[in-house]
């Protein structure tokens, strides 16, 4: 079969960019997206042009380096797919297909159709973790956690950090990503002390980041290789409002033992208590 | 040079707390003095720069992809061994050194093998604090499964990603010691030397992916934890940026290299469809539980598998082993689905594969039962090659996987340049000829977390380091080096790609320094690897500038290293005239066609040492003591 690429050429982060038109010829139907450009660009450079720029490595959709928008859609018309595991044979001979990178302002474009991605990083960083220094561990056993709490944070640490989500938004938002990490450490008792905190932290580090706000339009799961459900941005939004209103409770910490005390008020806030 | 293992004196299970007292430590207030370089992102490399940051040491992290999450950790399905015996069947520490030392095909060191599975407890200790999902049972705690012919249940899992769930949990790790500021991350960052100074290892030289600059970084002590070389093979289940350029650089600047022969070859791949195939995917051995593999008996049978009677078709793992059957180990199932496509036996339209049938498992226990086991990878399956495996055999192919082989490191991960650590697969030290499933990230996480953190720390307290100045004569020279390389492979401007040399290169190494060796075959692949080296040198068309994103520039600097590693696995496979575990020399082999051993002449770790280009490196030994379990053939008859 042969299709017709039209891709987003652009030399560097501060360079303009432009769509240029290749036609493919011989394309295999049982190669993957990424193996037609591979066939593109040794065209290219056969003929002394430089070859399309695209991240890729593991290409078994778990390293989550590959992505760019395919007629509009990220990651191409197949659900749960990555486009390295996305096979030729879901076009149609003769297609166009038009690759662009991944559009949203706090993912600026490198060079073709790789992105900046590092805000991701940031956001966990910002608190996306259970500080346990090595060593430090009981045994892992100790805490038994129910069946049903660790298939679920399983299902939002599937998550590979594509970045489809924010391309797929209309808002650029990054609250699929952000609320996949805040759900599945929040679900388990070893994410319960630090739930607020983490919350509270990788919330204002997406805002930072310059992501926009999340309208609940559901365009990020429905692209989403790992199927992220859409329930861990309302994970998120729970975790985030409860930790708003505990910090404020923060200013009369002072108090709480002397009205324990004192009247044997049940005041005191739980903080492992899952509400 | 005489190779010094440093092994701590005393019983086996006394060996690491033996030498963790007898190690100094640097006062918690100098930590923050030392600066100590990571290359790599992945179990080891990201464990040990998060427990080093955690202790107070200033780290600098690098990885070539745009986030330290990327690396090809992530990749690992299966799961990871630990002696917990939670399942109460028998398992010990004992065990599971006694089942690697044995399912390495006794090459390996037995005092680390030991703390392997002494630390392997702790390491799921930290996983699970750290919040990875591991399965559990219905009552909340751990579940395990049996792996890869383990008599006992010693693997913990996280559904079929457990290397993308302990990955993420050493990246969390590792992005907090980002935001406590003790480790500096460097993304998109290759290293391209070693700088050495007065014999030891004091910084490296990098470059910058995306604007081409070429930066030194100076520090006390150097750790690689940058993986292994499959990707010699060009096609391979590595990722395709997984590249052994930092070891290799290391090796040229006097760094010993050992056992580079020592491949792992995995019998349950999807077959190669065809030539523009860029890597091959591997699919859970757990299949050969249920599957059964087959050939057609008669040469060039090119019906349809459902066409071909059962009296016609050939088990050939069940006939030539009646007791295990489709479950050998890893490298004698592989061998076996060569010698049939050798044979003209082979399936599929390349005539490279064998089928892999799970309609008498279907029969027997029913679709939703099958479906439940290995629903995922069926879909994976028809995913890549538009084939349902419920009505249709799977067909597989053995592709390369994991290389044993690696930097020669002493018991402290100390490499022959003092200074220079080396974690993970990277190294060479704990699986000797061949590594059993769920064992590498046992390995990785072990010396990231649990062993560098005490030895570098004896080593920063024991060495009198000076201070380097950026003007010294060795790093200047280093960074010519780099930058002579890179000047020199943009200008050459001949006429084929990077790629096409290197599916060429890999081509050859497959074919001779593959599944089966010989001889003969060896001294050939090193001749046409010389022959294809010169031509690359002459040819290789490599377009761009080297002050930009360039990924031809950065990929024909891996490929100039893999020409060279290429040719010194073929010398290793050569002067090792046994058949031990992944390294079948066909010369060498039992009556009935088992890998044969030499332990009188051969039971050494081969460490080669760069002696300059074009020169034959040479070989130190160091012999191998088994102390506590006593060499014996394999069998699986």
């Amino acid at each position: 079969m042969r299709v017709t690429l039209k891709i987003w050429r652009q030399k560097n982060r501060n360079a303009k960019g432009k769509f240029v038109t290749y036609p493919v010829d011989n394309v295999n139907p049982d190669m993957s997206m990424l193996e037609c450009l591979d066939v593109l660009n040794e065209q290219l450079i056969e003929r002394g042009e430089e070859p399309v720029a695209f991240e890729h490595d593991c290409r078994e959709g778990i390293c989550g380096s590959c992505g760019f928008m395919i007629n509009g859609i990220a990651h191409g018309p197949l659900p749960a797919t990555t486009v390295c595991q996305l096979t030729m044979r879901h076009f149609k001979d003769g297609e166009e297909l038009v690759l662009e990178p991944w559009r949203a302002r706090p993912f600026p474009v490198i060079k073709d159709l790789i992105v900046d991605r590092s805000a991701f990083d940031r956001i966990i960083a910002a608190g996306g973790y259970i500080s346990v220094s090595t060593g430090s561990a009981p045994d892992a056993n100790t805490i038994p956690v129910p069946k049903e709490a660790a298939d679920r944070a399983m299902d939002a640490a599937a998550c590979i950090g594509c970045g489809a989500c924010v391309a797929a938004c209309p808002n650029a938002s990054a609250a699929l990503f952000t609320g996949a990490k805040i759900v599945h450490l929040a679900m388990l008792p070893q994410g319960q002390p630090e739930r607020d905190r983490r919350a509270l932290r990788m919330v204002t580090q997406m805002n930072e980041e310059g992501f926009g706000g999340c309208t609940n339009i559901g365009e990020c799961s429905g692209v989403c290789p790992k199927e992220i459900p859409l329930e861990v941005i309302a994970g998120m939004n729970r975790d985030y409002l409860r930790a708003s209103w505990r910090k404020r409770d923060n200013s009369v910490t002072v108090l709480r033992p002397f009205t324990k005390w004192s009247t044997g008020s049940k005041l005191e806030i739980d903080p492992h208590a899952s509400s | 040079m005489k190779l010094d293992a440093r092994i701590p004196p005393g019983p086996i299970e006394k060996k690491w707390d033996e030498a963790r007292f007898s190690m100094k430590l640097v006062n918690p207030a100098n930590k923050r003095r030392h600066h100590l370089i990571v290359v790599g992102s992945g179990l080891a490399g990201a464990s040990a720069a998060a427990t080093l940051g955690e202790l107070g040491y200033n780290v600098k992290c690098f990885c070539f992809q745009d986030s330290p999450r990327r690396a090809h950790s992530i990749a690992a399905q299966g799961g990871i061994n630990a002696a917990k015996n939670y399942q109460n069947d028998g398992d010990s520490i004992y065990r599971l050194f006694y089942d690697t030392i044995k399912g390495g095909d006794f090459r390996s060191r037995e005092a680390n093998v030991y703390r392997l599975a002494q630390i392997s407890v702790n390491i799921i200790d930290q996983c699970v604090a750290q919040g990875v999902p591991f399965a559990r049972e219905y009552g909340g705690l751990l579940a395990n499964r049996s792996f890869g012919g383990a008599q006992v249940s010693r693997t913990f899992y996280a559904r079929g990603q457990t290397g993308q769930q302990l990955l993420l949990g050493a990246y969390q790790a590792l992005e907090r010691q980002v935001q406590a500021g003790t480790v500096q991350m460097f993304p998109r960052t290759e290293m391209l030397d070693l700088i050495v100074i007065k014999e030891r290892a004091r910084g490296i030289v990098t470059r910058n992916l995306v604007t081409g600059k070429i930066d030194t970084h100076i520090a006390d002590a150097v750790i690689l934890a940058t993986g292994g070389y499959g990707n010699v093979y060009y096609l391979s289940t590595n990722a395709k940026g997984s590249n052994a350029t930092a070891i290799w650089r290391a090796y040229k600047r006097g760094a010993l290299f050992a056992n580079p022969c020592f491949t792992q070859i995995h019998p349950t791949c999807i077959p190669v469809s065809g030539d523009y195939q860029s890597k091959l995917t591997l699919m859970s051995e757990s299949l050969r539980n249920d599957g059964r593999i087959w050939v057609p008996k008669k040469k060039g049978d090119k019906r349809p598998p459902n066409e071909i009677p059962e009296e016609e078709r050939d088990y050939y793992l069940e006939r030539r082993y009646p007791s295990f059957g489709n479950l050998v180990p890893r490298d004698v199932a592989s061998r076996n689905a060569k010698y049939v496509c050798d044979e003209g036996r082979g399936v599929g339209e390349t005539g490279l594969g064998v089928y892999l049938d799970f309609s008498d498992a279907i029969k027997r226990l029913g679709r939703k039962t099958i479906e439940e086991r290995y629903g995922n990878l069926f879909e994976m399956y028809q995913r890549i090659t538009n084939e349902d495996p419920y009505q249709v055999p799977m067909r597989i192919y053995p592709a390369i996987h994991y290389t044993m082989g690696g930097l020669w490191v002493d018991y402290y991960l100390m490499s022959t340049i003092p200074g220079l650590f080396v974690l993970g697969e990277a190294n060479f030290s704990d699986h000797g000829a061949n590594r059993l499933g769920a064992s590498a990230l046992m390995q990785g996480l072990s010396d990231g977390y649990f062993i560098i953190p005490y030895t570098v720390g004896d080593y920063l307290a024991n060495a009198k380091l000076d201070k380097v100045s950026e003007s010294d004569p060795e790093i200047r020279n280093a960074v010519a080096c780099v930058e002579q390389m890179i000047h020199k492979l943009l200008s050459i401007n001949g006429k084929r790609t990077v790629d096409s040399f290197h599916r060429q290169l890999g081509k050859i190494v497959w074919d001779y320094c593959g599944m089966s060796r010989t001889a003969k075959g060896l001294e050939s692949a090193i001749e046409q690897i010389r022959e294809l080296r010169e031509e690359y040198w002459q040819n290789v068309k490599v377009p761009g500038s080297a002050d930009d994103l360039n990924q031809s520039l950065e990929k024909a600097g891996r490929v100039a290293d893999f020409f060279e590693l290429a040719e010194l696995m073929c010398i290793d496979a050569l002067h090792r005239n046994e058949s031990c575990g992944g390294h079948f020399r066909e010369e060498y082999q039992t009556p009935d066609g088992e890998a044969l051993r030499d332990d009188e002449n051969y039971a050494y770790v081969a460490a080669w040492q760069y002696r300059g280009f074009g020169n034959q490196p040479e070989l130190f030994k160091e012999p191998l003591e088994f102390e506590y379990v006593h060499p014996s053939q394999r069998s699986y008859k």
